[in-house]
């Protein structure tokens, strides 16, 4: 832990990261603003002293709808990182144990998810169950299973055979038990790297999709509705699009640096290079 | 190096049939009956009667599967719901747009990554390095789509010194901002990689006798220490290649860039299934070709890659 709050990375990471979960967290509980109140006199106003990051065309309160964008965004992350790490670590755990067959379909299937540019699948398949928040995070979840399933999988198959695995085994453990008993708490180091860099990605995924329209609705606020809704605006309020995007950039930037840092600390072997 | 590529291609199959068979279901799997979700709004009889023909609806899941390959490799990608005309002519329409797009960002992020990354390699840990560092940490951090507003309202708005958007006449100037907005990201992950095996290389025994025979720094660095350490370069700008046909999508979106990605969205608003499928598949088959291009680089330059990985 010292090691930690003498990592630059992990303490700059730490700080952007619990702030844009207090943000979010503490956004329904301040006497702000309706992130929804429209109020058309006021429209389009820049920073200032009644609204400090401005109003949107129709006059809602941007700060209010960036906190607000900031519990949606982060929400969806964290289920479909959620989902991708269950997934995945069930997979590569599989995989790298029981080898031969099973292993080469899983690793197989991980290809082919591969094979697509991810964020070109996502579009075709919101496209086709059509746009909400529960087809997003459950396509951007599944999806991210495979870099996860690689990782744990050439992890579990360095352990499969050190000697307290080996001694479970020799007691009779069943193949269950050891799993989840003793390979999987070996993998936790691993697992925490592959959340927080997942985490950054899932977040420009919602954005992105979000920002064609394919992600949150109106009036839902996600940061990627709200960047879209700026657009429009660029020339005369250009605070629309960039307040929320820096807010987006910032939280990915703390993900980003968090991973890079925990696996810095707890330096797990193969978690290398496998952001997405 | 012909058994390297005897099971390099061999590999591939699964994954082709695998990228052609979810592309495939994409249209299948839609809820509800796949001619209602078509027609939509747009009710006529003569129409659903013609689509369902075409679709062969009756048949058995893996026998469409198998018409769709053999129209596949006809170079059929069926018709467009909405216009009626043949999705693969609108494609090759359409592709060489994003191509073009897809290698300036290459260039924009091997000249950016790799000035950066040798620029922070020749001296780690001063303060060219780490401001190196940082933007190349900020540059994958940034989104795409909001990268290309910030670069419209400075560059456009402001300074009024290229176009905001559109093809133009296909001039350079009309390609400068997006191929930046979509290159960043891949020049800050190229920066990084070749600061860090750069590094790696310079604390081998040779640059040590390159550097005690009297070379010049700049010469040891330049010429004995970057040949080796482009290795892991190659395979971040392959990689990245995915990211730049998926952010031609959000950049075409916002640059009114006529390409495949726009295309796509065009697609997707107006459900046109055969086409997202299409325009899906095809990038996916770029996207796997360009893999093995550079597996096969990878190999060609370093022996030791053709073994079989543990």
């Amino acid at each position: 832990m010292r090691r930690a709050l003498g990592h630059g990375g992990f303490v700059a990471g730490a700080v952007l990261v619990l702030a844009f979960l207090a943000a979010a967290l503490a956004g329904p509980l301040l006497p702000g603003p309706d992130p929804l109140a429209a109020s058309p006199e006021h429209a389009l106003r820049p920073p200032g002293p009644d609204h400090p990051l401005g109003t949107d065309a129709v006059g809602r309160d941007l700060a209010a709808r960036v906190m607000a964008g900031a519990r949606l965004s982060l929400l969806v992350g964290l289920l479909a990182r959620l989902v991708s790490l269950a997934v995945g670590t069930a997979a590569g755990l599989l995989a790298g144990y029981q080898g031969g067959r099973t292993d080469a379909v899983i690793m197989r299937l991980a290809d082919m998810t591969l094979a697509f540019p991810a964020l070109l699948l996502l579009i075709a398949i919101v496209a086709a169950f059509g746009p909400s928040l529960v087809t997003l995070f459950l396509a951007l979840g599944l999806l991210g299973w495979a870099p996860v399933a690689r990782v744990l999988r050439s992890q579990v198959l360095a352990l499969r055979d050190v000697d307290y695995v080996e001694a479970a085994r020799a007691l009779g453990a069943g193949r269950a038990r050891i799993l989840l008993r003793h390979v999987l708490p070996a993998c936790g180091s691993t697992i925490m790297v592959l959340f927080s860099m997942g985490m950054a990605t899932a977040i420009i995924a919602e954005g992105s999709l979000s920002f064609l329209g394919l992600g949150a609705q109106p009036p839902q606020p996600s940061w990627g509705t709200l960047i879209r809704d700026g657009f429009e605006y660029l020339r005369s309020a250009p605070w629309l699009t960039l307040i929320p995007g820096a807010c987006m950039a910032l939280a990915v930037l703390g993900f980003n640096l968090l991973g890079d840092a925990l696996r810095d600390l707890l330096d797990p072997q193969g978690a290398r290079g496998a952001a997405s | 190096m012909r058994r390297f590529l005897t099971r390099r291609l061999l590999a591939l199959v699964p994954v082709l049939l695998g990228v052609t068979f979810l592309s495939f279901l994409l249209l299948y799997v839609v809820p509800g009956d796949p001619v209602q979700a078509v027609a939509g709004e747009r009710y006529d009889e003569a129409v659903l009667a013609e689509l369902r023909a075409e679709l062969h609806l009756d048949d058995p899941l893996l026998v469409r599967y198998g018409r769709f390959l053999g129209g596949l490799l006809r170079g059929d990608l069926g018709r467009s719901y909405v216009t009626r005309e043949p999705v693969a002519e609108r494609i090759a329409a359409t592709f060489p747009n994003t191509l073009r797009l897809a290698l300036a960002a290459m260039v924009v992020a091997v000249v950016l990554g790799l000035g950066l990354g040798i620029a922070a390699a020749a001296r780690p840990g001063s303060p060219l390095d780490r401001a190196a560092m940082v933007l190349a940490s900020t540059g994958i951090s940034v989104p795409v789509f909001w990268l290309g507003m910030v670069l419209i309202l400075f560059f456009s708005m402001r300074l009024r010194w290229l176009p905001p958007s559109g093809f133009g006449d296909g001039s350079i100037a009309h390609l400068v901002l997006p191929a930046l907005t979509l290159g960043a990201g891949s020049a800050a992950m190229v920066a990084r990689m070749t600061r860090s095996s750069l590094l790696e290389v310079l604390g081998q025994d040779y640059i040590r006798t390159a550097r005690a025979k009297g070379l010049h720094p700049a010469r040891v660095l330049l010429v004995h220490a970057l040949r080796n350490a482009l290795l892991p370069v190659v395979t971040v700008i392959g990689n990245d290649f995915g990211s730049y046909l998926s952010g031609s999508v959000l950049t075409e979106k916002i640059f009114a860039w006529p390409g495949l990605g726009r295309y796509t969205l065009e697609a997707v608003a107006k459900r046109d299934l055969p086409a997202i499928q299409g325009a899906v598949l095809v990038m996916a088959l770029v996207f796997v070709g360009v893999n093995l291009l550079v597996d096969l680089t990878y190999a060609w330059i370093d022996p030791r890659t053709r073994r079989r990985p543990a």
